[in-house]
């Protein structure tokens, strides 16, 4: 099939067979990451701009590691040490930033909506990184390679998504992938922690976590994001971690193979056990370690191809 | 219009030539120690196939196949509407290896180029050779095959079609005229 997306914004609007595409590009780059010599030439001379507003290890790092493994050369540019802190907009950023004629900026901003904003104002092509509480494309596409990696096929999956649901774009991401590749999602966490209407987008909610992972064959944990918080959403963190912290006892609810996943950072005590945290059903690193494979995959995609329009 | 097609080979014909650059090989490399077939996918890789099978049988002892892909080290990302990327799998380490690099058909020498750096990338052969079933001309690139099937000068808007049946053996060599 043919797929020349000129930005990668969200989840939303991909096809079943785009995201299945982008999958197997991503398994195609995976062995780059194990040779000796880690690099192809594949964006030789594209610049990737890594433009982070939000505080980021992992994503960052692995979308420098991405463009630096297919020969593109990488800057990252984050808020703190930038521009950004003397008050400038982020349109004027980005027009500055574009002045300098990147090909790709990779963005991660605080405000849901950023990238499309920036998608609809600039040439180049944007990458969403993660934008407010809307949509973290590349961390739900890894989340569905490691899960493809691990249970040979998506479809017909049940699997648990337990946490800060409302401030957690990873979910949003990860409702509308799972659902195009034909899993039942299910979702639990704190009434204050839970969106109304989020069942809309497709997926089953429980107020608590055992009825959420009985026979779940993925268990996703997310953690609770205190920087979003206006108001505390919970009584205490210890509260938290009895009623939403996955441990060993709790684990045997899901299926016996079942594998348990994290977007990272963890919180270990909280929603994870350190019987979880290092036990042999996670497959945390095993995200992390995708994850270059399959933004290697996004910037290919998004740099190749003619573009046949602008949008 | 109209397409004119015309067979170049059958699949006796393949066969033949086939056999005869497996003796080739074998000749030049004065047996199999060492070799190493590289196939560029898709087409070229199942020609490995039949190339290792023909050594086997001749030589009596087996010779390693793997198969690679180009996409990442084309020249032509911007440019071109499909872009997939399919698996490499070379199971053994190419540095010192003879590698002969297969493919089915030598048009503009840019595949090969490609093919070559992705080689080198993953270690540092002894040599690196090149087997073609088909010479079609037209070379934008210094590259030339050390072992050829069949030369058949063509016209730029001819092209050449090698058929492959559903075990992927090669069953037929086809110009196609427009």
């Amino acid at each position: 099939m043919s797929f020349n997306p000129k930005h990668i914004l969200g989840i939303k609007n991909l096809t079943a067979d785009e995201i299945n595409f982008i999958l197997d590009t991503a398994e195609s780059f995976k062995e780059i990451n194990t040779r000796q010599i880690k690099k192809v030439p594949t964006l030789r001379g594209k610049t990737i701009i890594n433009l982070f507003y939000e505080a980021s290890t992992r994503t960052r790092t692995s979308f420098e590691i991405a463009g630096k493994r297919l020969s593109a050369d990488t800057v990252n540019i984050s808020a703190s040490g930038s521009s950004v802190v003397k008050g400038e907009t982020l349109e004027d950023t980005a027009k500055n930033i574009q002045a300098m004629h990147p090909d790709i900026i990779v963005m991660r901003h605080n405000a849901s909506g950023a990238c499309q904003y920036l998608a609809d104002r600039l040439d180049c092509s944007v990458v969403n990184a993660g934008d407010g509480m809307h949509e973290h494309p590349s961390q739900a596409l890894l989340d569905a390679f490691t899960i493809r990696q691990h249970k040979g096929s998506i479809n017909g999956l049940t699997v648990a998504i337990i946490g800060d649901i409302t401030h957690s774009r990873v979910v949003r991401s990860n409702i509308y992938c799972l659902n195009k590749l034909g899993a039942k999602v299910r979702l639990a966490g704190p009434g204050t922690m839970l969106p109304t209407g989020i069942e809309k987008l497709g997926c089953e909610v429980f107020n608590n976590l055992e009825d959420a992972i009985r026979d779940a064959d993925v268990v996703m944990m997310l953690r609770i994001q205190r920087e979003r918080q206006g108001t505390p959403l919970i009584p205490s963190v210890r509260e938290y971690a009895r009623f939403f912290g996955l441990n060993g006892n709790k684990m045997e609810l899901a299926k016996k193979d079942a594998i348990v996943m994290h977007p990272g950072p963890i919180n270990r005590g909280v929603e994870l056990g350190t019987a979880i945290a290092d036990g042999p059903q996670n497959v945390i690193l095993n995200q992390v370690e995708n994850g270059v494979a399959v933004r290697m995959a996004l910037l290919y995609l998004v740099a190749g191809g003619e573009k046949l329009n602008s949008d | 219009m109209a397409v004119e097609i015309i067979e170049i080979l059958d699949s006796d014909g393949v066969d033949r030539a086939i056999t005869r650059i497996a003796h080739e090989i074998l000749e030049k490399n004065a047996g199999v120690d060492d070799l190493l077939l590289i196939g560029i996918r898709t087409g070229g890789a199942y020609l490995a196939t039949q190339l290792q099978q023909k050594i086997t049988n001749i030589e009596g002892k087996d010779v390693s196949t793997g198969i690679i892909d180009v996409t990442m080290y084309r020249d032509d990302l911007e440019s071109r509407n499909n872009l997939e990327v399919g698996h490499s799998c070379i199971h053994v380490p190419v540095t010192d290896k003879k590698v002969i690099l297969v493919d089915d058909v030598l048009f503009t020498g840019r595949t090969i180029r490609a093919a070559l750096e992705a080689v080198i990338a993953l270690g540092r052969p002894q040599n690196i050779q090149l087997a073609i079933l088909v010479d079609r001309g037209h070379r934008e690139l210094p590259i030339r095959p050390d072992y050829i099937g069949r030369n058949i000068p063509t016209a730029q808007n001819e092209q050449i079609k090698v058929d492959f049946d559903d075990q992927n053996v090669p069953q037929a060599v086809h110009l196609l005229r427009t």
